[in-house]
This record gives structure tokens, C-alpha cells and sequence, in this order.
């Protein structure tokens, strides 16, 4: 590779690591304020106008805190846990094209990237869960493994139809795929599938069963404290990013915005940036509206309803792509 | 094949959990050592007393007067109902009858803390389950509740509004005007809440079927309260011991059926609708009159009487100094139906003017007590179901 475009790709590294790391700190931020004003109160209102600088000293705050460490834990791992978390979540950005052109890594397996990825994501909770031992902690990695071994299986059988609809693995391949209609138009039951296993995923309600804070006070992160927390914090609302982006990218188009006159002007990073939010404030809506499913409620739904909805839907898909063609 | 003799071999062991008396779910210093078969509960064993502070010995050496705010210090959540129960069994044991528009304010009142306090209970049992948002909009109207009690006697939570014989203060027409104004508000934010939850596929299978207990048994438990009219038991203290005005409102004993967790829940969702048709009707209803009982051993003269006549400046001396000298000998139970169930005083008094002994039979005990019962054989997620549908409060479990 060239001297020029090493440099290139590293400026397009930093660019993406720094903006999502600002995102991080900043979709807390929308949260507090979106679930607040949701629950007839403000939100954060004391640091920075309107709580603006809210994000930035939690931060602070979290940098600053004590690291206190179990003396009983299995210390490596202990360390190592949130940094697999957030190295994961930050991996996965590398493949996520965010206008027509722009992505790190034009992989073209995108997609099984980032679920290999979404996977060992879900090591960090387990082992955290683990390395604690603590018993609330090994709870919550407990409840993490089966969930994610139920989810991932329902999530990547969703994807298989957008690969069968678009014919690659490659993300931008598949938005480009897209120019005529969204795939959430043609593939509904994948899009629904993969909306509930994207939120389990994530470990957020009704699915935050692995931190359960009214079960397990915190679950895995119980004996976390300081900046190994805020990792987790970290890996959590990167992780949404991602599966928010994957919705974009796999059934709303994208940066493919309408093809109306005045709207074509709006650059299609705008576009991806305004589904992306509108998946996140999606997840926070629901964050104020249901209620927790009990784990082996979780399990059943799982492998009795989306397991055999993703089989259906690619069997389905299959049949209609032989027909047609 | 070998695999599975394989696990069939491997030995297991339960989990011995302590969960308490720190937790976020056990509702104050509740402490519980669970043994957990993977999430499944097999045995509960509740160790309480982390919050005794003797209130029972406590009152042994006080006057009667005194004990009042004790009682508020009882249940925190709903003090006035601990209050009035305080009141309603002294002037039993007293032998004084209190003026027919004190009772009105008293059921009023009562009816007001009941209200706020199965606000309380929503607001923390649905967080427990996971429902954030119902919590918050119930402290909402616990807030207008608080504040209209503020306006009444100056405090919110410990109120100690309920005198022996009376009251603290007489209302004025503008307060019950505004408690009006709250009532005609408050069954649409009851819908609001049932919105939010009713109907929701995910609370109905966390609490239909789970958490249940027969009638017999809650009975055998000594349960009371809506936690047993949940069983379908429709037994209510209000109906039975007819103290205050129930008699002469509406309203309807609630109950449940399969007394599972969502059956207590209903209960407690009919019992708002309840509470405000009984304030309404009592706002109605209420005469004019003294606030005061004719009782001048035990209750304490008018001020401005106090201000300007020399013997009863002397007596009310002597009543907040030393309390009431004597009281009638003998011994009594009175109960009444506080939000949580039933609160009971039990009073031996050998003449003098302070308890020989009082004991609290306090509902949060008993329900603490059939927790076992309610979440052995269930898992984790549902034991903290359980507890906020026990609907418990540990200041009145250890008193």
C-alpha cells in the first residue's frame, strides 16, 4: 500500500474513532433528555446550558473515580473484559459505509464482520461476569451467554435474506442494492426479526436482563467502578450505533435519501445520520415503555418465535428469488 | 450418549445468594438468603431487623400523646393512616368519641394517604419489573398528594396530623376545594397508568400466574390488605370495624380472583378509584362543627383559650409536659385497615397515663413472613415481582 494512502486511512480512522467516541458520550446525553421530557421531567439541566456539558463531566467524573478491583477476582481478566468490549463495538465502525465511497474497510464480508464482531462483544460481559466473581456479576454473564447465543442465531438468520436479496456481503453493495426500493418494503419479517434481536443484542430493555438493576443491582458490571465501567458504558451505546446503522444500511437504504427536487441537495451522510438517530430514538423510546421480560420468557420467545420466523423468511425469500429469476 | 451420563454425573450445587439488606429491589433494608438452583428459587429464608428501633419499648415509656409521632415513623410511606389507627385505638381505650366532622376529615385524609401510597407501590413495583416510566409519572401525583397535606399541617411525610380527640387543625373550604379539584383529576391518570401497563404482553406474563396463593392459605399466613383480597378473600377492617364515615359513603370491598401477582395488582388499581369516590363523597358530605372531643383529661384546650385563661394555660402545661395522668385500666386490640393491610394496636394499661405495653401487629411483618411461601419454586426476576406485590414497607416490618 501506498505511503499516501496509509496516511488516508489513518486520518480516516481517527476521524471515525473520535467522532464515535463524541457520539458515545453524547447519545447518553439525548437519552437523559429524550426519556426525560418522555417522563414529564427535564433531563440533565445544571452543567452547560440545557446540561450540554452534562457528558463531558461524567467523563471526567469517570476517568477520575477510584479503579477498585475485587481482591478475590481473576485480575487479567478483570482488566481485559472492558477492553474487549469497547475494541469490538469500535471494530465493527470500520466497515460501516456512512455516505457512497466513505468507509475504513470496504470489506466484502461486511456484514459477517460485524456479527463475528457483535459476538465477541458479548465475551467481554461474560468473562466481566466471570473475572468478578462476584455472584451478581456471574448471573448476569450467565443470563449474557444464553441470550446471546438465542439472538445471534435469530439476527443472523434475518441478515441471510438481505444477502439473498442483494447478492454480497458487502454493506455497501447492499445499499447500493437499494436504489430502487428498501429492503424493509420487501423483507418486513427479517426487519422486525432483526429490530428485536438488534435490541437484545445491546442488553437494552425489555432485553437488559444480563444488568437487571432491580435483579442483579448491576449484573456483570456490579464490581466495575471508574473508567473500566464507563468502557462498558462506552461498548453499550457503540453498540447501538452499530445495530442502528445496520437498520439503515440493511432495510432503510442508507444514505439513499427521497429523489424529491429540493431534498436531493441534502448530502446522503445526512440521510444515514438522520435513520441511524431515528433507530436510537427508537430504542429509547421503547427503553420508557416496557416493562423487563423475564429471562426464560426471553429464551422461548427466541427459539420458539424468531428462530423459525428467520428460517421462514429465508425459505420464503429463497423461493421467490428462484421464481423470479 | 456418554456425554449426557457424563453430565448426569457431574455434581451440582446450589447457590447460597444473599440479596440485602443493600439492594435496589427490596424496598428499604429487606435482607433475603436465597439458595438458587441456576435462576430458580428453592428456598427463601427473610431475616428482618435491620431497621428496629424499639418503637414498641419505647412507647412504654411515654405518654400517649407522645407515642403519636412514633407511629408516624412506623409505616413512612402512608403516616397518616398510622396515625389515625394510633388515634382510633387510644380513644377506644379512652373511651372518647370524636366529633362527627373530624371523622369526615379523617377519612378524607385517610383516604388521601391510601391513594398515595398505592402510588408508591405502583411506582416501585412496576420499576422493579421494568416499566420506568409508570414510576415516575405515579410520584407525580404523590407529589400534589404531599403537597396538599403540606398545605393541611405543614408536613409532608411524617404528618402527625391526628390528634387523641381531634385533629391538629381544622380544613378550610379552599383546601378542600383543591383536594376536590385533585379527585376529579385523578381517575384520568389512573387510565393514564393502566395504559402504560394493562395491557402489556410483557407485564401480564410477568405477574399473571405468578406469586400465587390460595384464599386458605393467605388466610393461614394472617395475610390482610389487599394482598389478601388479591386471594379473592373480601375482607376489609373499613367494612368490618366501622370507624370513620364508611358507612355512610359508597364504595365497594375490591378483589381478586386467582391471587397472583397481577391479581393484587388489580385490587390495588380498584382501590384508587375507590379511595377518590369515598373522598369525593365525604367532601360532599362533611358538616360544620368542632374538630375537637369533649374530653378534657386527654385533649389539649383551644388556643385561644390558652392565650387568655389562666387554667387552661395550666392544663394544656401539664398535658404536653406529663401527658395525661391516668387512663383506664385494661387491655385492647383495635385495628384498621391502613394501605398495606391490617394495622393493629394492642394496649395493656395498668392506669397509668403511659402503656404498660403496646404492640404493633404490623401487615409488612406477615407479608415478609409468606414471602417464602409466595416465591420458592420461581426465579429471581419473580421474586422481585413478589415483593412489590406484597407491597412492604420495613419501618413498619421492624418497627
Amino acid at each position: 500500500m501506498a505511503f499516501a494512502d496509509m496516511i488516508w486511512v489513518f486520518i480516516k480512522v481517527s476521524i471515525v474513532v473520535s467522532v464515535l467516541l463524541l457520539h458515545v458520550s453524547y447519545v447518553v446525553y439525548f437519552e437523559r433528555k429524550v426519556i426525560g421530557h418522555m417522563q414529564a421531567r427535564l433531563g440533565p439541566m445544571r452543567v452547560g446550558w440545557h446540561g450540554l456539558l452534562q457528558p463531558i463531566a461524567d467523563a471526567i467524573k469517570l476517568f477520575f473515580k477510584e479503579d477498585i478491583m475485587p481482591s478475590q477476582a481473576d485480575k487479567p481478566i478483570f482488566y481485559i473484559a472492558p477492553l474487549i468490549g469497547v475494541l469490538a463495538a469500535i471494530g465493527s465502525v470500520a466497515v460501516i459505509p456512512m455516505w457512497d465511497g466513505f468507509s475504513i474497510a470496504n470489506l466484502n464480508i461486511g456484514l459477517l464482520y460485524i456479527l463475528a464482531l457483535s459476538s465477541v462483544g458479548s465475551y467481554a460481559i461474560i468473562l466481566a461476569g466471570w473475572a468478578s466473581n462476584s455472584k451478581y456479576s456471574f448471573l448476569g454473564g450467565l443470563r449474557s451467554a444464553a441470550q446471546v447465543i438465542s439472538y445471534e442465531i435469530a439476527m443472523g438468520l434475518s441478515l441471510v435474506g438481505i444477502m439473498l436479496m442483494s447478492g454480497s456481503a458487502n454493506l455497501t453493495d447492499i445499499v447500493n442494492a437499494q436504489s430502487n426500493y428498501w429492503f424493509i418494503f420487501t423483507q418486513p419479517v427479517a426487519c422486525f426479526v432483526f429490530i428485536v434481536a438488534a435490541i437484545a443484542e445491546t442488553n437494552r430493555v425489555p432485553f437488559d436482563m444480563p444488568e437487571a438493576e432491580t435483579e442483579l443491582v448491576a449484573g456483570y458490571a456490579t464490581e466495575y467502578s471508574g473508567i473500566r465501567f464507563g468502557l462498558f458504558f462506552m461498548a453499550e451505546y457503540a453498540g447501538m450505533f452499530i445495530m442502528s446503522a445496520l437498520v439503515a444500511i440493511c432495510f432503510l437504504g442508507g444514505w439513499d435519501g427521497p429523489d424529491i427536487w429540493p431534498l436531493t441537495l441534502v448530502p446522503g451522510f445526512v440521510w444515514f445520520i438522520v435513520k441511524v438517530y431515528g433507530f436510537i430514538f427508537f430504542y429509547f423510546w421503547i427503553r420508557a415503555t416496557l416493562p423487563r421480560y423475564r429471562y426464560d420468557q426471553l429464551m422461548s420467545l427466541g427459539w420458539k418465535l424468531f428462530i423459525p420466523l428467520a428460517l421462514a423468511n429465508i425459505v420464503f425469500t429463497a423461493l421467490m428469488k428462484l421464481i423470479w429469476n | 450418549m456418554a456425554d449426557a451420563e457424563n453430565n448426569s454425573r457431574i455434581a451440582t450445587k446450589e447457590l447460597t445468594l444473599n440479596m440485602g439488606p443493600q439492594h435496589p429491589a427490596t424496598h428499604g433494608v429487606l435482607r433475603l438468603v436465597l439458595d438458587l438452583d441456576g435462576e430458580v428459587i428453592t428456598k427463601c429464608t427473610p431475616y428482618v431487623g435491620y431497621l428496629h428501633r424499639g418503637v414498641e419499648k419505647l412507647a412504654e415509656n411515654r405518654s400517649y400523646m407522645q407515642i403519636l409521632p412514633l407511629t408516624d415513623r412506623l409505616d413512612y410511606i402512608s403516616a397518616m393512616s398510622n396515625n389515625l389507627g394510633y388515634c382510633i385505638a387510644v380513644e377506644k381505650l379512652f373511651g372518647i368519641k370524636v366529633p362527627e366532622r373530624t371523622e369526615y376529615i379523617r377519612t378524607i385524609v385517610g383516604e388521601m394517604s391510601r391513594i398515595a401510597n398505592h402510588l408508591l407501590w405502583l411506582a416501585t413495583h412496576a420499576l422493579d419489573i421494568g416499566a420506568m416510566t409508570v414510576f415516575l409519572y405515579c410520584f407525580r401525583e404523590r407529589e400534589a398528594i404531599l403537597d396538599l397535606f403540606e398545605r393541611l399541617c405543614g408536613a409532608r411525610l411524617t404528618v402527625t396530623y391526628p390528634r387523641i380527640g381531634g385533629l391538629k387543625n381544622d380544613v378550610d373550604a379552599k383546601w378542600l376545594q383543591d383536594v376536590y379539584e385533585f379527585t376529579n383529576e385523578f381517575p384520568m391518570r389512573v387510565e393514564q397508568y393502566e395504559t402504560l401497563i394493562n395491557k402489556n404482553r410483557i407485564w401480564l406474563r410477568r405477574t399473571k400466574g405468578i406469586g400465587v396463593i390460595s384464599a386458605e392459605e393467605a388466610i393461614n399466613w394472617g395475610m390482610s390488605g389487599p394482598t389478601l383480597r388479591g386471594s379473592g378473600v373480601p375482607y376489609d377492617v373499613r367494612k368490618i370495624e366501622k370507624y370513620g364515615v364508611y358507612d355512610k359513603v359508597k364504595w365497594e370491598v375490591c378483589t381478586g380472583k386467582n391471587g397472583d401477582i397481577y391479581d393484587r395488582y388489580r385490587v390495588r388499581m380498584d382501590e384508587f378509584l375507590q379511595s377518590n369516590s369515598i373522598i369525593r363523597q365525604c367532601i360532599d358530605q362533611i358538616p360544620e362543627g368542632p374538630i375537637m372531643a369533649d374530653a378534657p383529661k386527654f385533649t389539649l384546650p383551644a388556643k385561644d383559650k390558652v392565650l387568655s385563661d389562666m387554667e387552661h394555660l395550666i392544663h394544656h402545661f401539664v398535658l404536653i409536659t406529663k401527658g395525661p395522668q391516668t387512663a383506664p385500666e385494661g387491655e385492647l386490640y383495635v385495628s384498621t385497615e391502613v394501605p398495606k393491610g391490617e394495622l393493629g394496636f394492642h394496649f395493656v394499661s395498668d392506669g397509668e397515663g403511659k402503656p404498660y405495653r403496646m404492640r404493633v401487629r404490623s401487615p409488612s411483618f406477615v407479608h415478609v413472613s409468606a414471602l417464602p411461601k409466595l416465591c420458592e419454586g420461581e426465579m429471581i426476576a419473580d421474586l422481585i415481582g413478589n415483593i412489590g406485590s406484597i407491597d412492604i414497607v420495613l419501618g413498619e416490618c421492624d418497627r
